[in-house]
């Protein structure tokens, strides 16, 4: 028939008509995977959350013992300033014993080990640990305590015991002074 | 269903005929939940919590309506906004008590629609697909009432979404992004609180759809009943309307007045004193805990304490709570009793009640303090929870000899088929 002559091949069975079906239904189907792009990327942090990426504090009057809260990405930093015990209660732990196995020192910049500075986010689920603050519990290994699933953290900020899988998470710094550059 | 005896729809208005050849909604209504509608007519008093649990689904999207035209989801004013609706708009504070309430209300009846389904088998087949889509609708709900609880943006509110954000940073890999993808940020903002308050309003309306799937699915079959013996005549059954609406209507009733107790005299006491306190992500509060409709999945949550092979607990917890009701859309398979009621089936009663037990241990101990003996004995009840389900119901359903079931459902309410011609 010419008709079939004009719309496609039809020894092949294959026609011109097949052919636009494809390209059309491939067009449509690529414009709607790719529309899904920023309709998923739209939920990632925004420019203005991302910008507020670094902290700066003074850490001078901070004493032996004692610790203050900094916030770093609207999240809570805890800095700790070791006493000798702490620091030493801390190295006598067997490393390989450890759940997420850790030194002080590898958690600490050389030169400055007796400032322990963690992110105030328990690995857990997230919650706030005590033990930063005067009078706060320290829990069972002198360290942090966390209230909302009980995971206890040591002198180090290592994970001893509870659900938390990881040690509290040491962000980037650099000391100048005693001012310390976070992020 | 469309039982050979079911009555059929007969406009009683020249309009309500035009209306029907245009448009067969009335038509629809009728057959759905009207006198068309032919019932088992050996119901009891649980099967009037699935009409509850969709009157209380009119009043969270009613009061919910409302409410979101007086609160802003913004974190500077959030908080702010929900004491203007307590102390300035009008009628306000009974309409965000009555909305809290009702969220509180709406699971307590679906947990008594869902324990319902449990001990009748409601679940089998040929309804196998009505309870899956209540299990979708039960997760859909979850999520709905978690993401509502973060709007005021208290203390409370804050720390759950930070802890059930972080439940997915659990996920190896793509965990940490994951979460971050979710909250906007690094930890729950303002993107939080704004994309929560959108879902909020429109989860909702996803379960009212679901909700006429449900009802679609179950009129395929017809109800179920306590007998668990399918429908045989029309001695078994009874018109939906009038017999169950107004059943159903009394029940309302009931439940109006136990739902206005805890709205007019009591609407703090199902909640947290510590979210009238403004959302601070500089300390948590001494003692989390979720509303008490997610304590049993909460306790199992926090029941995985030590890593396993190469799973961290963390990670176990999570799976093992989201598992607790995936574990649910198994069942109709796990059960392979061809006995439907619990009433016939002694062996797997006395194990039906034992999971109630476990149930209400979890849930208690979910409220608990992460300490011991709480943590061991929420290990234990964990434990027995999956066993039930994964070892105890397929084997009770292959070893066990049920009770004999009666001829019919007349002759279970009248003692013979004779008796029953109406």
């Amino acid at each position: 028939m010419s008709d079939e002559d004009s719309s496609g091949t039809p020894e092949n069975g294959v026609r011109r008509r097949d052919f636009i079906n494809i390209a059309a239904v491939s067009a449509a189907g690529v414009g709607g995977v790719a529309v899904i792009v920023p309709l998923v990327s739209q939920m990632w942090p925004s420019a203005d959350v991302l910008a507020e990426s670094t902290t700066e504090v003074d850490i001078a009057a901070v004493q032996p013992g004692q610790a203050i809260k900094a916030v770093f990405r609207k999240q809570p930093v805890f800095i700790r300033n070791l006493t000798p015990a702490e620091i030493e209660a801390a190295n006598k732990v067997d490393v390989a014993s450890l759940r997420d196995p850790q030194t002080l020192a590898e958690r600490t910049k050389k030169g400055h080990e007796n400032l322990l500075i963690t992110m105030g986010v328990c690995t857990h689920l997230g919650c706030v640990p005590q033990g930063a603050g005067a009078g706060e519990v320290k829990g069972e290994f002198g360290g942090y305590f966390c209230p909302c699933h009980g995971s206890h953290y040591d002198t180090a900020a290592r994970i001893r015991k509870g659900p938390a899988p990881k040690n509290l998470h040491v962000p980037d710094y650099e000391i100048n002074g005693t001012v310390v550059k976070i992020g | 269903m469309s039982f050979p005896w079911s009555k059929e729809y007969k406009p009683s208005h020249p309009l309500m005929t035009w209306l029907d050849e245009k448009l067969p909604l009335p038509r629809l209504v009728y057959n759905a939940v009207g006198g068309g509608y032919e019932v088992p007519r050996n119901l009891n008093y649980f099967w009037n919590f699935g009409f509850l649990a969709g009157f209380c689904l009119v009043i969270q999207i009613v009061t919910g309506v409302i409410l979101a035209m007086h609160y802003s989801g913004e974190t500077s004013v959030a908080f702010n906004s929900t004491e203007h609706i307590m102390r300035d708009v009008n009628w306000g504070w009974m309409l965000r008590y009555g909305h809290a309430n009702g969220a509180a209300a709406f699971f307590a009846v679906v947990y008594m629609h869902i324990f319902r389904g449990f001990y009748y088998g409601s679940y089998k087949a040929p309804r196998e697909m009505i309870w899956l889509l209540g299990v979708v609708i039960f997760l859909l709900m979850m999520a709905t009432a978690f993401m509502g609880y973060v709007l005021p943006w208290g203390q409370m509110s804050y720390w759950a979404a930070q802890v059930i954000t972080g439940l997915f940073s659990a996920i190896p890999l793509v965990g940490d992004p994951l979460k971050e993808w979710l909250l906007g940020g690094f930890a729950p903002g303002n993107a939080t609180l704004n994309r929560f308050f959108s879902l909020h309003f429109l989860l909702p309306f996803v379960i009212l759809g679901v909700v006429i799937l449900h009802i679609w699915s179950l009129h395929i079959p017809g109800s179920s009943n306590p007998t668990g013996v399918e429908v045989k005549s029309e001695s078994d059954t009874v018109p939906f309307h009038p017999y169950y609406t107004a059943k159903d209507g009394w029940t309302v009733g009931l439940f109006m007045i136990i739902y206005s107790l805890f709205v007019f005299f009591m609407p703090n006491a199902l909640g947290h004193p510590d979210n009238y306190i403004p959302a601070n992500p500089m300390q948590t509060p001494a003692h989390i805990v979720p509303e008490w409709y997610f304590w049993p999945f909460y306790a199992i949550l926090r029941s995985f304490t030590q890593n396993f092979l190469f799973f961290e607990a963390k990670l176990l917890g999570v799976m093992a709570m989201f598992a607790a009701i995936l574990v649910w859309f198994f069942l109709p398979w796990l059960d392979r009793s061809p006995v439907r009621s619990a009433t016939y089936r002694p062996l797997y009663r006395k194990f039906f009640w034992l999971l109630v037990a476990d149930v209400l241990v979890l849930g208690y101990l979910g409220g608990a303090p992460a300490e011991q003996p709480y943590v061991l004995i929420s290990q234990l009840a964990t434990m027995y929870y999956f066993l039930h389900f994964l070892v105890i119901v397929p084997i009770v359903s292959s070893i066990e000899r049920p009770d004999p079931l009666p001829f019919s459902i007349t002759e279970s309410v009248l003692g013979s088929d004779g008796a029953a011609k109406l």
